[in-house]
């Protein structure tokens, strides 16, 4: 069985960024913290943008929220999400912000893997893979066509 | 309304409530849902949607935060997502199924259940609890650091967290709330993880949570652009603001506010999803 990493205190990690500071879960969780916040930071600017052209061509018309149509496949799936975004909409714009902070946590996620290897904890590892393919499941295998 | 009226209005209603969510730790998606059928008179769906999304926001953009404070266990956090992804696609489902009202109602008793646990008083920490054989061999256990020191701590009670966490993870996929307060409870009272450990972990876990249900609302068109952006960026705002002020700021007294607020909410949602008005 591979040893339990100790962590080390929370101060010292975050003064020394060194390369030989050995690799420990604390590390991992600050590197995944940056990594969760960079992807939120970038989502909101694309949603941000998306707003902005959208309310410059909408801003009068009537907001009506009562009745649920559903989203037109434009804003269902991530190729048609790619494609508004082509054809230069604003709300496809704002749902391809979106669409990348849903992908924020499955990354997170995924380099999380990579954490676990280097670390040789095989338990946790599958465990990781498992949450993965469960999220991968739910973004392209939901009856979503991509 | 017109649709700027609408944007900027929901925008500040949703600021304001990540702000409160974020001072008093109560999460904002769980108000912002009642707010949206309530006053907005938006479908019940759509505010799902829209929430849900915010909750992503919140998790990830605070994370940073959290995580350089060191409490927050990684490997606790990985190993409970198993469940509350699982419980989260599976309420995901249920929710694109069952009648909106029933869903009014499910979210009354909920919102019920997060002003009750809001206003109960901790029972106190217990320390040095003996090494769990199943938490052990799981690598759950843990440290963190404390005023004096690294202190260690001993997960208990793992087949009854994990159970929780499904039903947390089922709870955030069917209403599309962070159920942050059930994940907490799951943790600090179930499986005897510190409170500060339990409390960030948490925060980390309910961005994969919400991701996991995510995927199904986007694909059955639940997710709005043109409702989701205001709440998105001001649910955003106002909790990455909210958690720059939190140490100034007196925190209980906004606590019973808020979670007066909650009760009320509740209340209405129970009464109108009874009535079929939503």
């Amino acid at each position: 069985m591979p040893p339990v990493p100790v962590r080390a205190p929370a101060p010292q990690t975050i003064q020394s960024k060194t390369k030989t500071e050995p690799w420990d879960d604390h590390r991992m969780e600050v590197i995944l913290g940056i990594l969760l916040r960079s992807g939120v930071m970038l989502a909101a600017a694309v949603v941000f943008s998306g707003a902005c052209v959208y309310l410059m061509r909408h801003a009068h018309e009537p907001a009506d929220y009562r009745v649920f149509r559903g989203e037109p496949a434009d804003y269902r799936t991530i190729s048609g999400v790619l494609q508004s975004v082509r054809n230069g909409r604003g709300r496809g714009l704002i749902q391809l912000g979106l669409l990348l902070l849903i992908a924020t946590p499955i990354v997170r996620v995924a380099f999380s893997i990579v954490g676990f290897a280097l670390e040789r904890d095989r338990m946790y590892v599958a465990f990781t893979l498992i949450v993965l393919a469960i999220l991968l499941y739910s973004l392209l295998g939901s009856g979503m066509n991509v | 309304m017109t649709i700027l009226d609408f944007t900027v209005i929901v925008a500040i209603v949703s600021f304001v409530a990540g702000l409160l969510g974020s001072l008093t730790g109560l999460g904002g998606g769980v108000v912002l849902v009642p707010l949206l059928t309530i006053f907005f008179h938006v479908d019940i769906r759509y505010a799902i949607g829209a929430s849900l999304v915010s909750v992503i926001a919140t998790s990830s953009g605070a994370a940073a935060a959290y995580v350089r404070e060191g409490f927050s266990n990684i490997r606790i956090g990985m190993f409970l997502e198993i469940a509350t992804t699982t419980g989260a696609l599976l309420g995901a489902f249920l929710a694109t199924r069952i009648p909106t009202s029933a869903l009014a109602v499910i979210f009354g008793f909920t919102l019920l259940y997060s002003a009750y646990l809001s206003r109960k008083p901790r029972p106190p920490a217990l320390r040095n609890l003996p090494r769990d054989r199943l938490a052990t061999r799981l690598r759950l256990n843990g440290s963190f650091p404390d005023t004096n020191g690294e202190r260690k701590y001993n997960v208990q009670h793992v087949p009854t967290g994990f159970s929780l966490m499904f039903g947390a993870g089922a709870l955030s996929g069917l209403l599309g709330i962070g159920s942050g307060a059930v994940k907490v409870l799951a943790m600090d009272q179930a499986m005897k993880i510190p409170f500060k450990v339990s409390t960030t972990t948490s925060n980390f876990m309910i961005g994969v949570t919400a991701a996991a249900s995510a995927g199904v609302y986007l694909s059955r068109g639940y997710v709005d652009p043109g409702l989701s952006m205001p709440v998105m960026l001001g649910v955003l705002a106002g909790s990455l603001f909210g958690s720059r002020i939190l140490v100034k700021a007196e925190t209980k007294s906004l606590r019973l506010v808020f979670s007066l607020v909650i009760l009320v909410l509740g209340l209405q949602m129970l009464y109108q999803g009874l009535g079929g008005k939503i």
